[in-house]
């Protein structure tokens, strides 16, 4: 990355100029990459590492769900859950955090409370984000407000596939700044972009604008996170990092749920973006299912028999 | 003109309706009895036990939930398939009787489909305004050690009680003749049986079946092949960890070809009992 720091605080003076650096990105080699995230999937991990690999990724969990069908019964039971994932199991770890609708941001807040775990929720008129900038800005602050130290915001895709960057990223600023204290994840909808030179594209517009954490889907739109597209968006947050000095993390949301998939994931980070970000701090699972069966994998390690379904919760 | 060479053939495992090879690469010389060279077998491991165990929870909602008129009628259809596939079974098993026998006895499974609720369920007397009726449900992943004696016959006089009620199946074959198992689920896999309602692992008994036993996710064990009174009683002990079903391996040999009764299906059933008010 050639650009020097004086350069990025610059780029989005004018629409023009945004454009330009965006099309400057270099282009993404689509089968190197996806030949790279296949050969790193190849990686085996056993025994310890593997041990330390699962509760790496149970930590690292956002524990999800974004239905329709949500009650405050619901979202209290999820949290129950992250708090304590194998009630059988004092030295099982917490999850990160619970993501949740607006409307049960404060249910899951009292929920939490006295854990270490972040509320997170979905704004910005989720999951199409098609809604006037007013109503997504109320939406975020509701939910801040409520008590959300963590908002998923979605892009406006639209915009951005007909190529008016320059609205997306000021419709970023304006959401960073409604945010206030809280963490701002920028869902790119990858499923939606079509191309990987549009990930790199809306991942760097992302960062630009001032997001914590760039995340791969809604988890509504199928294909959801894959591991090329992964890779991509980790080489943009470390690129970003060489080049300006801050640290952006990623979330990969929507389709994980194995504990082979999630220590895959593992194996991609450490080798593309580095040791520092194998942290729950910068990089997340958002997932429903997987905690599961990170649980029946982590029994089968301690006992040396296989678990089953009967065996933990039904979410 | 050059001789035509033999198109010899690969036996593998059979898990989820697919025939994959063994996940650790392995596999074993299938001699004859008198010690020549048969085939290679695939050598099972713990992988593909957990494999085929997954696929066999897979596949019970479906199966469990199909009537039982549907899934005598796919029993039914395995009889046909085996029928036309005489000659080839009779020269695995190396022995007709057998084979046809094998066919009879699925074809008398396949008449229990729909009568063994009529036979084992009931309903039961009551003092007052109300229904009260059991009925038979499957139990669940019922792990099977397919007995060595009888490839064939003993294979599927072990196998069609698991099933015709709704159960699916892990089934471990006979470890020194495992042939005749293989060539069975290639007709499983033609008969319009679900994939995972019947996997079939050959291997090393005493390797695998530690693993079914102590699996969490399956509901009972067959331990009418397992030949060792030692490997028995570990298998058993491993198996009351969930509170498995368990039948134990018979006490004297098993005469295959003599009418088997209802006991082994009613050894993988549940008993569901409800009442119902009359109404008006």
């Amino acid at each position: 990355m050639t650009s020097s720091v004086a350069d990025l605080s610059d780029v989005a003076r004018s629409a023009a100029t945004l454009r330009g650096f965006l099309h400057g990105l270099p282009g993404v080699d689509q089968v190197g990459a996806e030949a790279r995230a296949a050969a790193l999937a190849t990686r085996s991990i056993k025994t310890t590492a593997k041990a330390r690999g699962i509760d790496l990724a149970i930590r690292m969990v956002d524990l999800t769900t974004l239905e329709g069908a949500d009650t405050p019964g619901k979202v209290r039971a999820l949290c129950a859950k992250a708090r304590r994932p194998d009630p059988t199991d004092p030295s099982c770890p917490s999850v990160a955090a619970v993501c949740v609708y607006p409307s049960m941001v404060a249910t899951a807040v009292d929920a939490v409370a006295g854990s270490a775990i972040h509320v997170a929720s979905v704004a910005t008129a989720f999951p199409s984000g098609q809604a006037p900038l007013a109503v997504k800005l109320a939406d975020t602050r509701a939910a801040v407000s409520d008590g959300a130290d963590e908002i998923d915001m979605v892009i406006n895709r639209g915009a951005f596939l007909s190529g008016r960057y320059l609205d997306v990223y000021e419709e970023i600023v304006a959401v960073r700044e409604a945010c206030g204290e809280a963490h701002l994840k920028v869902i790119l909808e990858t499923g939606e972009l079509a191309t990987y030179d549009n990930v790199r594209r809306a991942s760097w517009l992302a960062m630009l604008a001032g997001a914590d954490f760039i995340k791969t889907s809604t988890g509504k739109v199928s294909p959801a996170a894959t591991l090329p597209v992964t890779l991509v968006m980790l080489e943009a947050v470390r690129d970003f990092r060489s080049a300006t000095g801050r640290t952006v993390g990623v979330k990969p949301a929507g389709g994980i749920r194995t504990t082979k998939d999630a220590l895959r994931y593992l194996v991609l980070v450490n080798e593309t973006a580095g040791e520092d970000w194998l942290d729950p701090d910068r990089f997340r699972f958002g997932a429903s299912s997987l905690l599961n069966d990170l649980l029946l994998q982590r029994d089968k390690l301690a006992t040396g028999r296989y678990s089953g379904p009967d065996y933990v919760t039904l979410d | 003109m050059p001789e035509r060479l033999a198109v010899r053939k690969t036996y593998k495992l059979f898990i989820g309706g697919a025939f994959p090879r063994s996940e650790s690469g392995r596999s074993y010389v299938v001699t004859s009895v008198d010690g020549d060279f048969l085939a290679n077998a695939a050598l099972a491991s713990r992988k593909d036990v957990r494999d085929a165990v997954v696929a066999a929870r897979k596949a019970f909602p479906g199966w469990s939930g199909a009537t039982a008129y549907n899934r005598g009628q796919i029993l039914y259809r395995i009889a046909e398939l085996l029928e036309g596939r005489r000659d080839q079974f009779s020269t695995e098993a190396r022995d007709r009787a057998q084979v046809d026998a094998a066919i009879d006895r699925w074809v008398w499974y396949a008449g229990w489909a729909d009568k063994l609720a009529q036979v084992y369920g009931n309903a039961n007397p009551v003092a007052g305004p109300y229904f009260n009726l059991s009925a038979p449900e499957p139990t669940g992943v019922v792990g099977i050690v397919a007995p060595p004696d009888s490839p064939l016959l003993g294979l599927v006089s072990v196998l069609a009680p698991v099933i015709v009620s709704g159960n699916t199946a892990v089934v471990l074959a006979a470890e020194e003749r495992p042939l005749p198992a293989i060539s069975l689920a290639e007709v499983l896999a033609t008969a319009d049986l679900p994939g995972g309602v019947v996997n079939v692992l050959t291997g090393r008994v005493a390797e695998t079946a530690p693993w079914l036993a102590g699996h969490l996710d399956v509901n009972a064990l067959d331990l009418t092949g397992v030949a060792d009174p030692e490997l028995a009683a570990t298998l058993e002990r491993d198996a009351a960890e969930n509170l498995k079903r368990v039948l134990r391996p018979p006490a004297e040999p098993v005469d295959w070809y003599a009418e088997p009764g209802i006991d082994r299906m009613v050894a993988y059933l549940e008993t569901k009992t409800v009442w119902h008010p009359k109404g008006v």
